[in-house]
């Protein structure tokens, strides 16, 4: 099946883009480079083409405890405008995808954004989820098809934006969205991101793809503004110790397992996998996702490469890389508990041959002057 | 377009070699190169060490994939370029003249016949490119 492609591949080609075809997409995976893409999101801004992820529309009367319910955070706590990070697990535990859920600032609709590879998926598992339950008025609909979606991320990433901006981005708190025009496109601009920096992603109807795009480039040039292939979107996310999925979540991993407990809501009443999940917290999690680096330079740990501890299997390197912002190999590793503690050592099997490696605090990378209260939504 | 050399020999896995003698100077292509990417790793033989032509010699790593480095011909390593391997960015700015990778002294020249000139890996690019 020939890959789908976004409204921007002519603009991909046209900037000397390299492809790759991921989750079904041709996506550009880089245009100048990997490396000068990343230190460009991290000292200047990037624009990056997410054409290829899905959008969910969820409304209707019991919108929200149908979304209570099969998400494990509490969209309860979510006021108008706002956006959470969540997921959609299955009753083991184990996880469907993870998501966004923004509630929209204008009206009584909740927008679920998921993983490109996931999209399908996500919408059969939520049709399903709802026929369990008949007495719920709920309406499901993909609009994957007619929305647009870009970020563009970095330090100078509001500076650029404000320009072709209608509302005042600077009162945006992170997590936080606006409802505005962007070069006169009704856009609803979130504080959101997948790279450890400042930014914002954007949702408007997808006709205006290519138009947002080029007029960002264009306006963004003096400033720095990159187009950004998905290689560094995964090694800026990787720094920023942002899960992936199908790396660091899966249906054979929790979201316990992942370190991602402050997601789960404990207090908020029945959710799909909670029971699973409250035997986990009780019996304690058998692996724990690690971050690391390695201790000699003998490679780079790989996504599947084998974690051993004195020749012994205790789990898996989930993501690895050569971090271009530290310079050093770093990766993600899933190992049993108890081997587990900042400062331990087990070696990652590189080539057959185990090499040495520490695990570290993470994120590997936090961006310098973070205001007070400013983070990941809990 | 990558830049292939006039007067070095090349292997259809992307490794050329420059003919000093019996010494055969082995590196990465340009199209190489920017077919990796980032280059943040090299893994050379240690002089001394044997190798057979189209033998795994080493690996080369950036930052999105790993890929092994083929010897072109057979023979022994008598130098590793140190320079490279604590400078591997040096492959992507110089493939062809600072980022030589090994001297090899061949114990075979005659499996140079086997390798493919400029004007032919020129054509094995152009033929790649069409099927890719």
């Amino acid at each position: 099946m020939a890959p789908k492609v976004t409204p921007l591949i002519e603009q991909h080609r046209a900037l000397g883009a390299r492809f790759i075809e991921f989750a079904g997409w041709l996506m550009p995976v880089q245009y100048e480079g990997i490396v000068a893409e990343h230190l460009a999101v991290r000292s200047r801004a990037g624009l990056f083409d997410l054409g290829h992820m899905g959008q969910l529309a969820v409304r209707g009367r019991d919108a929200l405890p149908f979304l209570q319910f099969v998400t494990p955070n509490d969209v309860g706590s979510l006021k108008p405008g706002r956006a959470q990070y969540s997921m959609l697990l299955y009753p083991n535990g184990g996880v469907v995808d993870d998501i966004m859920i923004y509630l929209r600032p204008d009206r009584e609709e909740y927008l679920v954004v998921v993983n490109a590879a996931n999209t399908d998926k996500d919408f059969q598992w939520l049709l399903e989820r709802r026929a369990d339950h008949p007495e719920w008025v709920v309406e499901l609909e993909d609009i994957s098809a007619t929305t647009g979606m870009l970020a563009i991320q970095g330090p100078r990433a509001e500076r650029i934006l404000q320009r072709v901006t209608e509302g005042d981005l600077s009162t945006i708190r992170p997590f936080d969205t606006v409802q505005t025009t962007v070069t006169g496109v009704p856009t609803l601009v979130a504080r959101t991101g997948y790279t450890g920096e400042d930014g914002f992603e954007l949702y408007f109807p997808i006709e205006a793809t290519v138009r947002l795009w080029d007029r960002l480039l264009e306006i963004g040039r003096a400033d720095g503004l990159v187009p950004v292939g998905l290689g560094a979107r995964d090694t800026l996310r990787l720094e920023a110790c942002l899960p992936l999925y199908g790396n660091e979540l899966s249906p054979e991993i929790t979201p316990l397992e992942a370190q991602l407990g402050w997601v789960v809501k404990f207090h908020k009443g029945s959710f799909i996998g909670r029971e699973a999940l409250e035997r986990q917290l009780q019996e304690g999690v058998p692996r724990k996702l690690v971050g690391f680096e390695l201790v000699e330079r003998s490679g780079i740990p790989r996504h599947g490469y084998e974690v051993q501890l004195a020749g012994r299997r205790i789990g898996t390197v989930t993501s690895g890389t050569s971090s271009p912002s530290l310079g050093k190999a770093i990766g993600l590793a899933l190992i049993e508990s108890s081997a587990a503690g900042i400062g331990r050592e087990f070696d990652v099997v590189i080539r057959g041959k185990p090499v040495r490696a520490r695990q570290v605090k993470t994120p590997f990378y936090r961006r310098p002057r973070q205001r007070i209260g400013e983070g990941i939504e809990s | 377009m990558a830049d292939v050399r006039d007067g070095l020999c090349y292997t259809r896995t992307h490794e050329w070699v420059r003919v000093e003698g019996d010494i055969a100077v082995v590196g990465v292509t340009d199209f190489a190169q920017a077919e990796l990417g980032d280059i943040t790793y090299l893994e050379l033989p240690e002089p001394g060490t044997t190798v057979k032509q189209g033998d795994s010699m080493g690996v080369i790593e950036s930052v999105k994939a790993a890929s092994d480095i083929y010897a072109p011909v057979s023979g022994e390593v008598v130098e590793a370029n140190n320079a490279v391997v604590n400078t591997p960015e040096l492959v992507n700015k110089s493939p062809y003249d600072d980022a030589w990778l090994v001297k090899i002294r061949m114990s075979t020249p005659d499996e140079l016949k086997q390798l493919m000139d400029a004007e032919e890996y020129r054509k094995y690019l152009a033929e790649t490119a069409a099927t890719a």
